[in-house]
C-alpha cells in the first residue's frame, strides 16, 4: 500500500469513489472501505459522499427511541472523528441532483460536481403515501428520519387525537410514539389484520388483543378514502372506506416504503418493476462502475430488503468487490424477533405456510396474548413459524428450520401444565448450528471431542467470553467423576464439609489426605487451589484460621485478582472498585474518588453495580492509591472476590413519594454485615422501597422488596448470561427477622453449593429446590440454623478491611512490584492511549512478538 | 499515611539467590526468600526481557518468558502453579491457558509456546 504523502489528502491519481446517501447503510458502507484501508487517509482513494439529511448517518431502526430520551446525537453511527480520521468528504444537507453515466460526473444541489470512477448508490426508500384527498393537509405526517419526529413532536403539543394509517411494523412504532406523546390513538389498517407482512391471522389477534389491552384503538380491515381538514387546512379527521369517519388531530402515514430509485432511473439505470435499482450478486448495477446497496437495490434473488440486516452484508460486498476480493450477496434470511410496544414478535423461515402440504401447529390464548405457530411440512420437517407474546423459543428453533423436530411440534407450543412446553436442550440442535459465537463453533464440531478441555484446545469453543460453557458441558458425555477437578474426587460441597469437620486450614495438607492418589504430593491446580481457599476463607474465623487471604499459604492459593486485591485487566494493569455501601456517598467521598483518579491517570466509569471503577493502574500503583483512598475513609469493594460485591439500593422512603421503608438504610446495613465473606461464586444483593422494584432486587442472589408491613425476601435472582427472577421466600419479615433469615440463607448455600454455581443455578438444581431451601433456612427441617447463625456471626466479628490491614503491613506490601529485581520499574508494557477524554489500554504495545528492548537502567524511573 | 516501598537487594550476603541464565554468565535476580512456593513473580533482564520466575513446593525453580502469548499481556508471572501427572504448570491469570514449566509448551494448543529460560538457585 503507498504511503501517504500528505494524509487526507489522496495522491494525485487515485480512483474517486462517490457514495449517494449517508444513512444506515451508507456509513457501514464507508466502516467497509476504512477497514479495507480504501480511504484518502491511507492514499489509496478519495472518497466523496453526499447526504441529503441535515445530519450525519443514525440509527433509523432505534429512530422511536428519540422519544424515550435518546437525543439525535445518541443515535449517530458515525464517531465524532471518523470522516477525518480517514479523510473523507462529507457534504451535508447537498443531495446528488444528476448523475451523467458518460461523463461519470455526478452534481449535487448546491452545485459541487465530482468525476467518479465508482458510484455506489444507498438512497434508501422513502414513505409511500397513499394518493388519498387532503394528504398534504397540515398536521399530515410520516415517519423516516429524525426532521419526521422533531416535526410530530411539536405538532403534538396541540393536538389531542392521532391516527397512524399502517397497522405493520412501522405503524405500530409510530402508533406507540403517538401514545407516548400523550395522545389518544388510533390505528387504521386496511389488512384484516395486523403486522401482516410478518404474522399470519393468529398472530394477528393476539397481537391486536394485547395492543387494545394497552389503550389504542384499532381498526382493521378499512381504508382510509379522505384526510378531511378545517377551515385553515388544518387535519380534522378521516373517513373510511367502511363509511365510518375518525375525527383526529394528527395523521401519520405507515403505508410501506418504497425504493428511492430516481436518481438511477433518471440516468438509465435498470430498475425493477414494482421499483428498486436492478443489482447482480456483487451489488453490480446495469453499469458496471455503478453499485446500488440498502433499500434502495433490488437484489439478485428478486427481493428489496427491507431490513437493515441485508444492508449490511450488501455494504461488505461492494467494499470486498472494490478491494478485489470475491465477495456476493445472494440473499438473505427475513426470519426477525422484535419487541413491540413491548410485546415479543418473532418469525422465521415459511411464517405463512406457503409450501405445499405443510400444516401448521397452533397454540393460541387471546387471554394472555400469546399465539405460537409453527409450519410442518409433510414429512415433518420444521419450515417455519410466528411466536407473538412469548418468543423465548426464537433461538432454539430458527437453527432447526430444515430439519426434522426431535419431539411432537405440540409439546414446543403447549404452556407448561397443558403437556409442554418441552424446553429443547441443546442435544436437539441440528449439528450445523452454532454453540460458540465467539469462535464461529458448531454443534457438530463440539460433539466430536469428549472433554471440556479438548473442545477448548481443538476448535477454541468455550475459550472467548466463556459464555457457552453451560451448554457445551451439556452436549458432552457426562462422566461419572463429580471431583472438582484434576486433583480431588470430591465436589466443592463436600470438600467443604471434609474442612469443617477437620477444622483444616492447610490446602496441601488437604491435598496429600484428601487429593487422588497420583495427585498427592504434588502443586494442586488452578482450580482447586483457590476452591480451597475460598473455603477456608469462608470457615476462617471458625476454624481459628486467618481470615486475611494472603496470609501464609492461603497467598499462594489465590488468584490473580485476589492476590493483588484488584481486578486483572487485559492489558496487565488493575482496575479499583471501592466499596460505596447501598450507593450512598458523600460529595466529599465522590471528590476523593475524583482526586485520586486524576492523580493516577485513571480511566473512571460508573459501574453496573452502582459503584465506581477506576481501570489502569500499575501493580506497584495500587498501595499508593489504596493509602489515599483509606485514609478516606474508604475500603475494599471485592471487586475481586468471589464474595458479596454490592447492595444495590433504591432511595427509597425517605426522598421517594412512594416508599414504604428506609431502602438505603437497609442496604447499607447488608451490605457492611455481609462485605468480605467468602463464597462459592460472587454476591450481589439490593433493596427496593417499594414494588416499583427501582433497585431490581429480583435480578440479584437475595433481593429485599419492601412492604407496608416490613420486607419481602426473594433469593436466588440472576442477571448475566442466563438471567433469572428471585424467588420469594418469605414475606412480611421485620428488620431483625430479614438479617437472620439472610444469615442462614447464605450460610447454607455456602455450604452445599459447587465451585463457580450462583445461587440461581444451585436453587435450580439442590434437591427439593426452593421448598427445601425453605424448609431448612425458615422451619430448620435439619437442625442447622443454630450453627448457620453462629458461622455467620463469626463472620461479621471477624471481618477486617483487606486494604487497610495490607497497607500498614510492609511484609504485605512486597508483593506489589512489578519486578522482583527492580522494584521501582513501572511495567513497560502497561502504557495507555487517550480516549474520549480518558484513557485505554495501548494493545500496540502487546502485539509483540516482544517489546522493543530497553536497558535496565533505561526503565528505572 | 505513608507507603513505604520495599526495596529489595539482589544477591544479599550468605542468603540463598536466584540466578538465570543470561549468555554466557548467570545474571542474579533475587535473594531465594522473595518467592513463595506455588506462586511467581516477574524480573526484568539487563537487555529489557521480562522473565516469570516461579519456585514449586519442592522447592524447585522454573523460569519462563513472561508475556502470555494469547494476549499479549506481560502476566505470566501472576498465574497460579499446578502440577499435572507430575509436570509442572503455570495457568496464565487471564484466560487460564496452562504452560508447562519445564518445556514452556502450552497444554491447551500444541500450536504455541513460550521461551524457557535457565535458572539455578544458590
Ligand atoms: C465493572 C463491571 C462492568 C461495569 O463497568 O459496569 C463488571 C465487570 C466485570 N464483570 Fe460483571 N461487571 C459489573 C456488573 C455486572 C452486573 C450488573 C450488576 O451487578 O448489577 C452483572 C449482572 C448481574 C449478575 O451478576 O447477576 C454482571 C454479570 C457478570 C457475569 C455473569 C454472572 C452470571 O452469573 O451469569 C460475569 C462472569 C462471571 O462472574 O463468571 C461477570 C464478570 C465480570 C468481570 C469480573 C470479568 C473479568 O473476569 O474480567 C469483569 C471485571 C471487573 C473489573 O475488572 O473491575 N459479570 N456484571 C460491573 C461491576 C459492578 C460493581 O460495582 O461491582
Ligand atoms: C421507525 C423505523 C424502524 C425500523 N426498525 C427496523 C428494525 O427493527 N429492523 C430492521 O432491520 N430495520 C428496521 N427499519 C428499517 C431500516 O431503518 C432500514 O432498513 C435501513 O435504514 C436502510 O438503510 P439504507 O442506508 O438503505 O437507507 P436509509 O437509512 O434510509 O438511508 C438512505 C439515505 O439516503 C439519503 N438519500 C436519498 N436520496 C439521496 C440523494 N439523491 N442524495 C443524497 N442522499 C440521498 C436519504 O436522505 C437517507 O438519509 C426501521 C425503519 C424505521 C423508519
Ligand atoms: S422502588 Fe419505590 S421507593 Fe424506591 S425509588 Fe422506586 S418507587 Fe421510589
Ligand atoms: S460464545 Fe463461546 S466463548 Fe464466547
Amino acid at each position: 500500500m503507498p504511503v501517504p504523502t500528505t494524509p487526507n489528502a489522496p495522491a494525485a491519481g487515485v480512483p474517486t469513489i462517490v457514495v449517494v446517501g449517508h444513512g444506515m447503510v451508507g456509513q457501514r458502507f464507508l466502516e467497509a472501505l476504512a477497514d479495507r484501508g480504501l480511504t484518502a487517509a491511507a492514499g489509496t482513494a478519495r472518497v466523496v459522499v453526499l447526504c441529503e439529511e441535515p445530519r450525519p448517518a443514525y440509527d433509523r431502526v432505534q429512530l422511536t427511541s428519540y422519544f424515550s430520551g435518546r437525543t439525535p446525537d445518541d443515535l449517530s453511527l458515525v464517531e465524532p472523528d471518523f470522516m477525518a480520521r480517514h479523510g473523507i468528504e462529507l457534504h451535508l444537507g447537498d443531495p446528488a441532483e444528476t448523475v451523467d453515466r458518460e461523463t461519470r460526473r455526478v452534481v449535487s444541489r448546491s452545485g459541487l460536481s465530482f468525476t467518479y470512477d465508482t458510484l455506489v448508490l444507498a438512497t434508501g426508500s422513502y414513505p409511500f403515501v397513499p394518493p388519498v384527498p387532503g394528504k398534504d393537509a397540515e398536521g399530515c405526517f410520516v415517519y423516516r428520519t429524525i426532521e419526521d419526529l422533531l416535526a410530530i413532536e411539536e405538532y403534538a403539543k396541540t393536538a389531542t387525537t392521532g391516527a397512524v394509517v399502517g397497522g405493520g411494523l412501522l405503524g405500530l412504532e409510530a402508533a406507540g410514539a403517538l401514545k407516548g406523546l400523550g395522545l389518544d390513538t388510533h390505528v387504521v389498517e386496511f389488512a384484516p389484520r395486523l403486522m401482516p407482512v410478518q404474522v399470519d391471522a393468529g398472530g394477528g389477534a393476539a397481537l391486536l388483543r394485547t395492543i387494545e389491552n394497552m389503550g389504542l384503538t384499532v381498526h382493521t380491515g378499512v381504508g382510509t378514502q379522505e384526510v378531511t381538514a378545517d377551515e385553515r387546512g388544518a387535519v380534522n379527521g378521516m373517513n373510511l372506506s367502511d363509511g365510518s369517519s375518525l375525527a383526529t388531530d394528527l395523521v401519520v402515514f405507515s403505508a410501506g416504503v418504497r425504493p428511492r430509485d430516481q436518481l438511477a432511473r433518471d440516468c438509465g439505470l435498470a430498475v425493477g418493476q414494482r421499483g428498486g435499482i436492478i443489482v447482480d450478486e456483487e451489488c453490480r448495477t446495469s453499469d458496471g462502475d455503478v453499485f446500488a446497496i440498502g433499500e434502495c437495490a433490488l437484489a439478485s434473488d428478486g427481493r428489496v430488503y427491507g431490513l437493515v440486516a441485508p444492508g449490511y452484508e450488501m455494504a461488505q460486498t461492494v467494499a470486498g468487490v472494490i478491494a478485489g476480493e470475491t465477495a456476493s450477496f445472494t440473499g438473505a434470511d427475513l426470519s426477525t424477533k422484535l419487541k413491540l410496544l413491548g410485546v415479543d414478535v418473532a418469525s422465521f423461515g415459511d411464517a405463512h405456510g406457503a409450501a405445499e402440504g405443510c400444516l401448521d401447529v397452533v397454540y393460541s390464548d387471546s387471554r394472555s396474548g400469546v399465539y405460537k405457530k409453527l409450519v410442518i411440512g409433510q414429512d415433518g420437517t420444521l419450515l417455519g413459524g410466528v411466536l407473538v407474546g412469548d418468543a423465548d423459543q426464537y433461538g432454539t428453533l430458527r437453527p432447526m428450520t430444515g430439519t426434522v423436530l426431535p419431539v411432537a411440534p405440540e409439546q414446543l407450543v403447549l404452556p407448561a401444565g397443558a403437556g409442554g412446553p418441552v424446553t429443547l436442550g441443546p442435544s436437539s440442535l441440528p449439528d450445523d448450528a452454532v454453540i460458540c459465537s465467539c469462535h464461529n463453533v458448531t454443534k457438530g464440531a463440539i460433539c466430536e471431542h469428549t472433554t471440556l478441555p479438548e473442545v477448548k484446545k481443538c476448535t477454541k469453543a468455550g475459550t472467548g467470553c466463556g459464555s457457552c460453557v453451560k451448554v457445551i458441558g451439556q452436549l458432552l458425555p457426562q462422566s461419572a467423576d463429580k471431583g472438582l477437578c484434576g486433583c480431588f474426587p470430591y465436589t466443592r460441597s463436600e470438600l467443604y464439609e471434609i474442612v469443617r469437620t477437620l477444622g483444616a486450614t492447610s490446602y496441601a495438607a488437604l491435598l496429600d489426605s484428601h487429593g487422588r492418589p497420583a495427585a498427592r504430593g504434588g502443586d494442586g491446580c488452578e482450580i482447586c487451589k483457590p476452591t480451597v481457599g475460598s473455603i477456608i476463607a469462608s470457615l476462617a474465623p471458625t476454624l481459628g484460621a486467618s481470615g486475611y487471604v494472603l496470609d501464609g499459604e492461603q497467598a499462594a492459593l489465590q488468584d490473580t485478582n485476589d492476590h493483588f486485591l484488584a481486578n486483572l485487566q487485559r492489558n496487565g494493569s488493575y482496575s479499583i472498585v471501592p466499596r460505596i455501601p447501598g450507593g450512598e456517598i458523600t460529595p466529599e467521598k465522590l471528590i476523593v474518588i475524583g482526586e485520586v483518579a486524576r492523580d493516577f491517570g485513571l480511566y473512571t466509569k460508573i459501574t453496573g453495580g452502582q459503584r465506581i471503577d477506576m481501570f489502569g493502574a500499575r501493580v506497584d500503583q495500587l498501595p499508593l492509591i489504596w493509602t489515599r483512598l483509606v485514609d478516606a475513609g474508604f475500603e475494599s469493594g471485592h471487586a475481586y472476590g468471589k464474595s458479596l460485591r454490592t447492595v444495590k439500593s433504591c432511595v427509597g422512603q425517605t426522598w421517594c413519594r412512594y416508599g414504604v421503608q428506609d431502602s438505603v438504610k437497609m442496604a447499607i446495613d447488608l451490605e457492611l454485615r455481609y462485605r468480605g465473606l467468602r463464597s462459592p461464586h460472587k454476591l450481589k444483593s439490593a433493596v427496593s422501597g417499594c414494588a416499583r422494584e427501582c433497585a431490581e432486587a429480583r435480578g440479584k442472589d437475595f433481593g429485599i422488596i419492601a412492604t407496608a408491613n416490613g420486607w419481602n425476601l426473594y433469593v436466588g435472582g440472576n442477571g448475566g448470561a442466563e438471567p433469572r427472577h428471585a424467588d420469594l421466600l418469605a414475606q412480611d419479615l421485620s428488620d431483625a427477622e430479614l438479617v437472620r433469615l439472610i444469615d442462614r440463607f447464605l450460610m447454607f448455600y455456602i455450604r452445599t453449593a459447587e465451585r463457580l454455581e450462583r445461587t440461581s443455578t444451585w436453587l435450580d438444581r439442590i434437591e427439593g429446590g426452593l421448598d427445601h431451601v425453605r424448609d431448612v433456612v425458615v422451619h430448620d427441617s435439619l437442625g442447622i440454623c443454630a450453627e448457620l447463625e453462629r458461622l455467620m456471626s463469626d463472620h461479621v466479628a471477624g471481618y477486617r478491611d483487606e486494604w487497610s490491614e495490607t497497607i500498614n503491613d510492609p511484609e504485605r506490601l512486597r508483593r506489589f512490584v512489578t519486578f522482583v529485581n527492580a522494584p521501582d520499574a513501572p511495567d513497560p508494557s502497561v502504557k495507555f492511549v487517550p480516549e474520549r477524554d480518558q484513557v485505554k489500554p495501548d494493545l500496540d504495545i502487546l502485539a509483540g512478538p516482544v517489546l522493543a528492548i530497553r536497558t535496565l537502567e533505561g526503565t528505572a524511573s | 499515611m505513608t507507603v513505604q516501598t520495599v526495596r529489595v537487594t539482589p544477591s544479599a550476603e550468605g542468603a540463598r539467590v536466584i540466578q538465570l541464565a543470561d549468555g554466557d554468565g548467570w545474571f542474579t535476580v533475587c535473594d531465594r526468600s522473595l518467592l513463595t512456593p506455588g506462586r511467581g513473580v516477574a524480573a526484568l533482564l539487563p537487555d529489557g526481557r521480562q522473565v516469570a520466575l516461579f519456585v514449586d513446593r519442592s522447592g524447585r525453580t522454573y523460569a519462563i518468558d513472561n508475556r502470555d502469548p494469547f494476549t499479549g499481556a506481560y502476566v505470566l508471572s501472576r498465574g497460579l502453579v499446578g502440577s499435572s501427572d507430575g509436570r509442572p504448570f503455570v495457568a496464565s491469570p487471564l484466560l487460564k491457558q496452562r504452560f508447562d514449566l519445564a518445556t514452556g509448551s502450552c497444554l491447551d494448543d500444541d500450536e504455541v509456546s513460550v521461551a524457557v529460560f535457565g535458572v539455578r538457585a544458590d
